[in-house]
């Protein structure tokens, strides 16, 4: 255990770990030292001086190194000359700290004044105010008045954009740099810094296009005055006047825990609009961050092209009809279809949803898939992450295996954890063919050809070197895997061949040991969960069936293959929010609700239950999927469990075994967090919400024995010939897919590029960053920009998935320039 | 009854204390808190920055703002901030002059105004157009195009207040 210290802070005792800062140790006894560059998350800078305290060490006796005592025999103690500052200044055995006395208060005094004199007081228009820090301190230990003229302040320039999500407002900033810490420390994309010195220094973006992070956001959260701030926010409105709803990200597996800022707006016809996003505090999930894509893709929900009326095909065309009609019509079909209907769903949903469609599925008889780039979900269930894991608590002695993902593209805060698990000394392997951002923190870096993955897996295994050994000794194992390159079926034996090693080495369901995959949609493993697999034959099975009902998946945009066997379907049911590539096939369209417009639950990749809570009224013509689901099977004359979300909800806690026991009470039930520091908190005022909704649950494994993939998996050999390459679907962050595109926000931030090729086929082939190629796979060609990549391997073009390729596994394709061969024919 | 007679007739010489309104009026005092104005500038530009800090001191919560960003080209105030809707709903209204006193550029003002009824409830809620004074002479109407780095400060300085 780590050495305790007693000391004492304004005559209370008590007693903290070595090298804990004074501030820390008062805010354990509710002793506030305000602070301003300093933040719980970040290492101590300084900067500020608004901590200045008194503090007090015992004299010790130079030539014995006992401490000298007074006449009453108690500890001499010695105050400095000067005060100290509690935010940089670790705590030391006897050591007696004064925060609240005279000089402190009077120093504590200037130190805002002196701060208030470069910031131009424009509370009334600034989106911080209410829930600044800078107000609360300044009408707490401020001074009335300032002593320096208004004219004397220093101007500085008030909107300067840090791109285009992020603007500053250089006046108001104190030059705390908590910011710029942030991005060095926490998510190292060291993009903005200091520029000049003194009264002069100011915050500038290094990078082209201006603050390239995809965790900006994050800085306008701890920024303890308004100097950033989002562009979408911007005056939006005053912090006062917004209500808190809870709720959940799910635009990827990582499940981070948000609240959404509501109020009603005159210019939105009265209608209730969500202002802003904020992150909510879990410590076990994404702690106080927040990626933009989570923070600023919100806005699909008010885009013009929902869908807000049921749509029936007639002829060529999909005109609008009732309810009544479009639910008649499903059914009919539904009944018609009875055991040869296909069910294709995604992790869009929520688990009430995804028990709705399965009960529909047991009862007709039918097939329910779920549809994705990625499977092993079972695996997963037997081997994943079990209660009371946390990687926030993996440091020196545990390993994480990262194979073939790219984290920082694929699942933003996961790769900020993983970072910094490596950075408290875990051991970190990286295994992937192409170089991703993990691979600067990683102990083990790995590299293997597309298509061997399966044959890396066994080298590792047999390793006997460092890696074999850290995997061997590791107090926690974590393996994290993806699907960059791979189909379904090789990212299942992936996934069956890393749970067997991690039961081989008896780490299987010990708290926070475990698998987890990198999904593409937020709620795939709760689907997983509830009994849906993948299908490999998707074409085929939808060929079979004789009708498909198609619930939050857009198969027709990802694969061509599906395209067609859709197109041939007898008939089609689409539940969506958009008219999708897959919706516009379809022969009734059924529009459906986003996620902050219900509730419902959702389990994230760690396996972790959460609930999240409607924010918004949905649009009026719209309901919620399991209520689409409940509607067409009750006209098709089956009752299905459940009649809205917290019956469908104890129905799959009956039903479903992982589930048994858990009740919303639980998964909603708050605990204290450290460090503390919610929007309740003074000092921290405006930078993160408490967590008042629940932190959830993490459901148990499922017993069972784990299957070997030898039985059911070959890997395809594809062999290249001279002139071709393997094209591989690689997921990058800002795509074209779902919500990104229709949020509008991040739209610059879109990926340009389609494809990427490494400098030396470049070279070979002749092609520039930013030229448009074709690739021609058996019977098509696809058309795209080229980016060059050093980091790839040869012989491989890159491409990214949900841009309208349409690849779902690695192909051998044959890349020729289309401009160059228009001029030259 | 003599007696009660003599004071009707004393009462008939009496100078009245109604008035013939609306031919005439009654001065109303200078403290008199009426419907609220929102002023201008000399130059047009509005007062109000939007900062709603009016809605928030209102104790009958009768006072809806929003906000949006003035651009040069487009300038409705002063500084960076105007009040895209401003809604006053005279219902709830209970003339405490609460608002008046949180505003910081002294843009909403309860003037003298008495003179309101309404038939129905939504005509009730005055809308910015409603409240804004009319453009003193010499000034533009908002939104003006200026110069840029003219008027960068939202609140103005106040030099000795006087009320």
């Amino acid at each position: 255990m780590e050495k305790q210290v007693t000391l004492k802070i304004d005559g209370r005792s008590v007693t903290v770990p070595e090298g804990t800062l004074i501030v820390d140790a008062a805010k354990q006894l509710g002793i506030v030292i305000p602070v301003f560059c300093y933040h719980p998350k970040l290492k101590p800078a300084g900067m500020c001086r608004v901590c200045l305290v008194d503090v007090g060490r015992p004299q010790l006796d130079r030539a014995s190194g006992a401490p000298v005592l007074n006449e009453d025999g108690t500890p001499k103690i010695v105050f400095g000359p000067k005060l100290e500052t509690a935010c940089t200044t670790p705590v030391s055995e006897g050591m007696v700290v004064w925060g609240a006395t005279e000089k402190v208060m009077e120093a504590r005094k200037e130190v805002l004044e002196f701060l208030l004199t470069s910031h131009p007081l424009d509370c009334p228009v600034c989106d911080k105010g209410g829930e600044c820090p800078l107000q609360n301190l300044t009408m707490k230990f401020g001074p009335a008045e300032s002593r320096f003229e208004f004219d004397e302040k220093s101007h500085n320039q008030k909107r300067v954009p840090l791109g285009e999500l992020i603007i500053l407002d250089r006046e108001r900033c104190i030059h705390c740099g908590r910011c710029v810490r942030f991005q060095e420390q926490i998510v190292d994309d060291p993009v903005i810094g200091f520029y000049n010195r003194g009264r002069a220094l100011e915050i500038r973006t290094y990078s082209d296009p201006g603050f390239d992070s995809i965790f900006s956001g994050n800085t306008t959260d701890i920024c303890p005055v308004g100097a950033l701030t989002t562009a979408d926010f911007r005056f939006g409105a005053r912090p006062w006047e917004m209500k808190d709803k809870a709720s959940i990200c799910t635009q990827c597996p990582v499940g981070c825990n948000i609240t959404y800022n509501v109020r009603r707006e005159a210019r939105k016809d009265g209608r209730t609009v969500i202002k802003r996003v904020m992150p909510r505090q879990n410590e076990a999930v994404n702690e106080i961050w927040i990626c933009d894509k989570g923070r600023f893709t919100y806005h699909y929900y008010e885009s013009p092209e929902r869908l807000t009326a049921p749509l029936i095909r007639r002829g060529d065309e999909l005109v609008q009809t009732s309810w009544d009609e479009a639910i008649r019509y499903a059914a009919q079909q539904v009944k018609a279809a009875g055991s040869r209907l296909a069910m294709v769903t995604s992790g869009r949903l929520s688990n009430e949803d995804l028990f709705a469609l399965k009960q529909l599925a047991d009862v007709t008889g039918g097939k329910a898939i779920l549809h994705g780039t990625i499977s092993g979900g079972e695996a997963v269930s037997l081997a994943g992450m079990s209660p009371g894991s946390d990687l926030g608590t993996l440091a020196q002695g545990s390993t994480i295996l990262v194979f073939a993902c790219d984290l920082h593209e694929e699942a933003p805060i996961w790769w900020l954890r993983v970072k910094q698990a490596a950075e408290r000394g875990a051991t970190l392997i990286v295994v992937n063919p192409r170089t991703t951002r993990l691979d600067k923190f990683a102990t083990h870096r790995l590299s293997y050809a597309y298509g061997n993955e399966l044959d890396m897996l066994q080298t590792l295994q047999a390793d006997t070197g460092d890696i074999g050994q850290a995997v061997k000794e590791a107090e926690n194992l974590v393996f994290i895997f993806g699907s960059e390159g791979m189909g379904l079926s090789a990212s299942a034996a992936v996934a069956e061949q890393l749970a067997l090693w991690l039961e081989r080495s008896g780490r299987r369901g010990k708290p926070s040991s475990g698998l987890i995959a990198v999904w593409q949609k937020g709620n795939e493993q709760g689907a997983w969960e509830i009994g849906y697999t993948t299908d490999e034959r998707l074409a085929e099975t939808i060929s079979a069936a004789m009708g498909v009902y198609i619930c939050a998946a857009d198969p027709a945009s990802e694969d061509p293959e599906l395209k067609i066997a859709l197109q041939r379907a007898g008939f089609m049911i689409v539940q969506d929010l958009f008219l999708t590539e897959t919706a516009k096939l379809a022969d009734v369209v059924l529009p459906a609700q986003a996620v902050m417009e219900r509730e419902g639950t959702a389990v994230s990749g760690e396996r972790r239950l959460q609930y999240y809570s409607p924010a918004v009224p949905a649009p009026a013509g719209t309901r919620p999927d399991y209520a689409i689901i409940r509607a067409i099977a009750e006209e098709a004359g089956i009752q299905l469990k459940g009649e809205n979300t917290a019956d469908l909800f104890e129905q799959l806690t009956d039903s479903v075994e992982v589930f048994k026991g858990i009740t919303l009470k639980e998964v909603r039930a708050v605990r204290e967090q450290k460090p503390a520091l919610g929007r309740s908190h003074m000092y921290y005022g405006g930078t993160s919400y408490e967590n008042r909704e629940g932190l959830g649950v993490t459901l148990p494994l499922r017993a069972g024995a784990l299957r070997s993939s030898a039985e059911h998996y070959q890997p395809q050999a594809l062999t290249l010939e001279s002139g071709s390459l393997l094209a591989v679907p690689i997921t990058r962050l800002y795509d074209r897919g779902g919500t990104v595109a229709t949020s509008g926000m991040l739209q610059q931030r879109i990926v340009r590029s389609l494809f990427s090729l490494h400098p030396a086929d470049a070279e070979l082939f002749q092609v520039k960053a930013g030229e448009r190629i074709s690739l021609r796979l058996d019977s098509r060609e696809i058309e795209g920009e080229v980016d060059i990549n050093i980091g790839q391997p040869q012989g491989v073009v890159l491409v990214t998935r949900s841009m309208g390729a349409l690849l779902s596994a690695p192909v051998v394709v044959k890349l020729t320039v289309p401009q160059r061969s228009a001029v030259n024919s | 009854m003599l007696r009660g007679l003599i004071t009707t007739f004393k009462s008939l010489f009496e100078k009245p204390v109604t008035i013939q309104y609306p031919e005439q009026r009654r001065p109303v005092f200078e403290r008199y808190r009426g419907r609220h104005e929102l002023k201008r500038y000399d130059n047009g530009l509005e007062k109000c920055i939007g900062c709603a800090l009016c809605a928030a001191a209102c104790p009958s919560d009768a006072i809806f703002v929003e906000a949006a960003e003035n651009t040069d080209d487009e300038r409705y105030s002063p500084g960076e901030r105007y009040a895209s809707t401003y809604e006053i709903n005279m219902l709830r209204c209970i003339y405490c002059g609460f608002c008046e006193d949180a505003c910081p550029t002294e843009a909403i003002v309860l003037e003298k105004i008495y003179e309101m009824s309404y038939s129905d409830r939504h005509s009730a809620i005055f809308t910015k157009d409603m409240l804004l004074v009319k453009v003193p002479d010499g000034g533009q109407p908002t939104p003006q195009k200026t110069e840029p780095g003219l008027y960068t400060r939202s609140v103005p300085e106040m030099k000795d207040p006087t009320d």
